[in-house]
């Protein structure tokens, strides 16, 4: 065959490609935004479940992710922007920087059921936390504590060497040289690594299977170690086992779209950032 | 004050130091926390806890396997002679039986005398099994044999056909039904979503224009951050009765519906992963390659997809660690039948699958719960090789200063 002809054919069939996958992909979006948007409401927002799911709102849900995306991330972030700086700033170069970067890849790659089978057996077993918002929010900050470290990393890395050395030059030591100099340079982006660890966290149904979700609380949690309900595990059980699956589905839809909002606009917001403050270093 | 403030930074470094360990900490408490609950399944005997086996002491039948105990009480296994005992019929005797048999006033105050009667009905019958709690056994008993069943060992865990967790009086703990069903699941999504993502990824990286590859790229990997079980939702409502009604199924929780799910979610992975490797392809070597008189899609397939290979190979190995790990998604869509595999067309069940739908009924410290901790382990330990595999892989790939 004439070559231009199959590049034509080969090109064509790429095109086609990719407007397949495109289109599957908004499918799975446009399909949860069409059936849930009209479900959405200021009462679905702000009541709590009602007629064994049916009808009634996602209240006590959002508040139940809130406090896990709360908790997780006092324990994640700090941690996470340490880590990172220890590895970028002070471990130069050696074996164990490269252990430690393996680690952080490897800790990211486990599978979120295992932390949730390790979060049981250490903190609501061993440490004796119970089924609570503490062991919840510590399953799932270990889950995100790679995502933390890895912005982080690349926040700092993005500080051109001539901070570090310019501050040192005028007598600043290593420690005011990271606190005074580099992180108000890399806090855009650090933030930027918060935030989509916040999106990560609000979606993970898994890890808080077994420690801290519950079906349905009458009450709000009221301290770090209740039992809370949680968006993407009220979303699970009423799509897979309420006590009337087709009268809840309207309620599924719902939570599905609130759900997708959350890491949408946290996906947004993180785009939006990186863009601004992008521009902003570059013009200084 | 100087020395103060050097004393105080010094302690500010080590908390660095500690922070810079924590991902090595972490790893280490979740193999030491995984492996100390899931090996504990092969300390643990292989009926069910604080129950015991009794025959009677003529019968010489021994060493039964956990399958062999659980086809005798199925009524599967019906002589003794197919065990290699003598060839009577296997009489099932089962505690609550002997309630039949007795009335609760002549088994004496707080069941006193139980053990003795339970006794008689084994010395009497000299072809029954009774499975009886631990402290009402008759086991110093003239006539009565304890059947030494032994601990569930590591050949039948990962060599047995059967998961049913709850069968007593031995539970069936095989898990390659789970290791196939996963397995079967993972292959067959990455097969769906390879050509798809390579097919786009060059796409994007060779074809598209600037705008529509700006557009498309964020896109794309946005929908990698919709949560799974938001998939698995979607899965539920619109792929299984899509699948039931192309294939003319009875149910449409299937294999098949699993795979399809996990393709649409290993997409982005896949997609992303292989166009940075595309766009690392050196101009020069582009160049070069349209120099000679080849073409755009020659160039193509003959300098730039050989070029990123080793990076392709790492999104598809990273694939697959992403979907053999897939919990909620699987979980939603494909039935969850802990069956071996044998078509596409049937419902299936994953170990991350099973993981989450039974240990919140699994008691802890059981056999049940142990096994599944000790599925955790497996799964830790495929990723881990999947993990180190693509960092591998991708290291393979050559500079790009040429």
């Amino acid at each position: 065959m004439d070559k231009q002809a199959s590049q034509r054919i080969a090109f064509i069939i790429f095109r086609i490609l990719g407007m397949i996958v495109v289109g599957i992909l908004l499918w799975v979006l446009g399909f949860i935004i069409y059936n849930g948007a009209g479900v959405i409401s200021w009462e679905f927002l702000t009541a709590a479940p009602e007629e064994g799911m049916t009808e009634g709102g996602v209240f006590p849900a959002i508040v139940g992710t809130l406090c896990l995306v709360v908790g997780s991330m006092v324990f994640a972030f700090p941690v996470g922007v340490m880590s990172a700086i220890y590895t970028n700033e002070y471990a130069g170069n050696g074996w164990l920087v490269r252990f430690i970067r393996i680690m952080t890849n490897n800790l990211g790659s486990i599978p979120s059921i295992v932390f949730g089978l390790f979060g049981m057996s250490l903190f609501v077993n061993t440490l004796g936390f119970g089924d609570s918002i503490l062991a919840g929010s510590l399953t799932l900050g270990l889950l995100t504590l790679p995502l933390v470290i890895r912005t982080t990393e690349e926040a700092l890395k993005a500080v051109p060497d001539s901070y570090r050395t310019g501050s040192r030059a005028l007598g600043a030591s290593k420690l005011q040289t990271i606190g005074k100099v580099i992180l108000p340079a890399a806090f855009p982006n650090i933030t930027t690594g918060l935030i989509l660890s916040i999106g990560r966290v609000s979606g993970e149904t898994a890890p808080i299977l077994f420690t801290c979700a519950a079906y349905f609380l009458p009450k709000l949690p009221t301290g770090i170690f209740d039992q809370v309900m949680a968006l993407p595990y009220h979303l699970y059980v009423i799509a897979t086992s309420g006590t009337d699956i087709e009268a809840s589905r309207p309620v599924a839809y719902g939570t599905a779209l609130v759900l997708i909002a959350i890491v949408l606009l946290m996906n947004l917001l993180a785009a939006f950032l990186r863009r601004y403050f992008g521009k902003k270093i570059k013009t200084n | 004050m100087k020395r103060l403030g050097r004393i105080s930074e010094r302690m500010v470094e080590g908390v660095f130091t500690v922070s810079g360990a924590i991902t090595g900490v972490a790893i280490l408490l979740i193999v030491v926390f995984l492996f100390r609950e899931g090996l504990g399944l092969f300390n643990s005997p292989s009926v069910e806890n604080g129950y015991v086996l009794c025959v009677n002491a003529q019968n010489t039948a021994e060493n039964l396997t956990v399958a062999e105990i659980k086809r005798i009480f199925d009524a599967e296994i019906t002589s003794w002679q197919e065990l290699g005992g003598g060839n009577g019929e296997i009489m099932l005797f089962r505690f609550e039986e002997i309630f039949n048999i007795y009335a609760e006033e002549e088994l004496g105050e707080d069941y006193a005398l139980l053990p003795e009667k339970l006794g008689q009905v084994i010395v009497e019958n000299p072809n029954v099994i009774a499975y009886l709690p631990q402290q009402y056994a008759p086991t110093d008993m003239q006539g009565v044999k304890l059947l030494p069943v032994g601990n569930i060992n590591i050949s039948d865990f990962f060599g047995g056909k059967e998961w049913i967790p709850t069968a007593t009086p031995a539970p069936q703990l095989g898990v390659l039904p789970l290791i196939l069903g996963t397995l079967l699941v993972s292959i067959v999504a990455i097969l769906i979503a390879l050509p798809l993502g390579l097919g786009v990824a060059v796409y994007l990286s060779e074809l598209a224009g600037e705008r529509i590859r700006k557009l498309m790229k964020p896109t794309i990997e946005l929908l990698a951050g919709i949560p799974s079980v938001v998939y698995g939702f979607f899965g539920l409502v619109v792929l299984v009765p899509i699948v039931q009604k192309v294939f003319n199924l009875s149910v449409g929780e299937t294999a098949l519906t699993g795979s399809l799910i996990l393709a649409i979610m290993a997409l982005p992975t896949i997609i992303t992963v292989a166009e940075d490797a595309m766009r690392n392809t050196p101009r020069a070597m582009r160049e070069a390659s349209l120099a000679l008189g080849a073409t755009h899609w020659q160039t193509i397939y003959k300098v730039v997809i050989p070029y990123s290979a080793s990076g392709i190979s790492a999104a598809v190995v990273l694939g697959i660690g992403r979907a053999i790990g897939e919990t909620m998604a699987v979980l939603m869509v494909t039935g969850n039948a802990a069956v071996m595999p044998h078509s596409l067309f049937e419902p299936i069940r994953t170990i991350p699958a099973t993981i989450a739908a039974e240990l919140g009924e699994a008691p802890a410290g059981g056999a049940h719960y142990e096994s599944l901790f000790m599925l955790g382990c497996i799964l830790f330990v495929i990723t881990m090789i999947i993990s180190i595999t693509a960092e591998v892989i991708s290291k393979g790939q050559p500079d790009k200063g040429i």
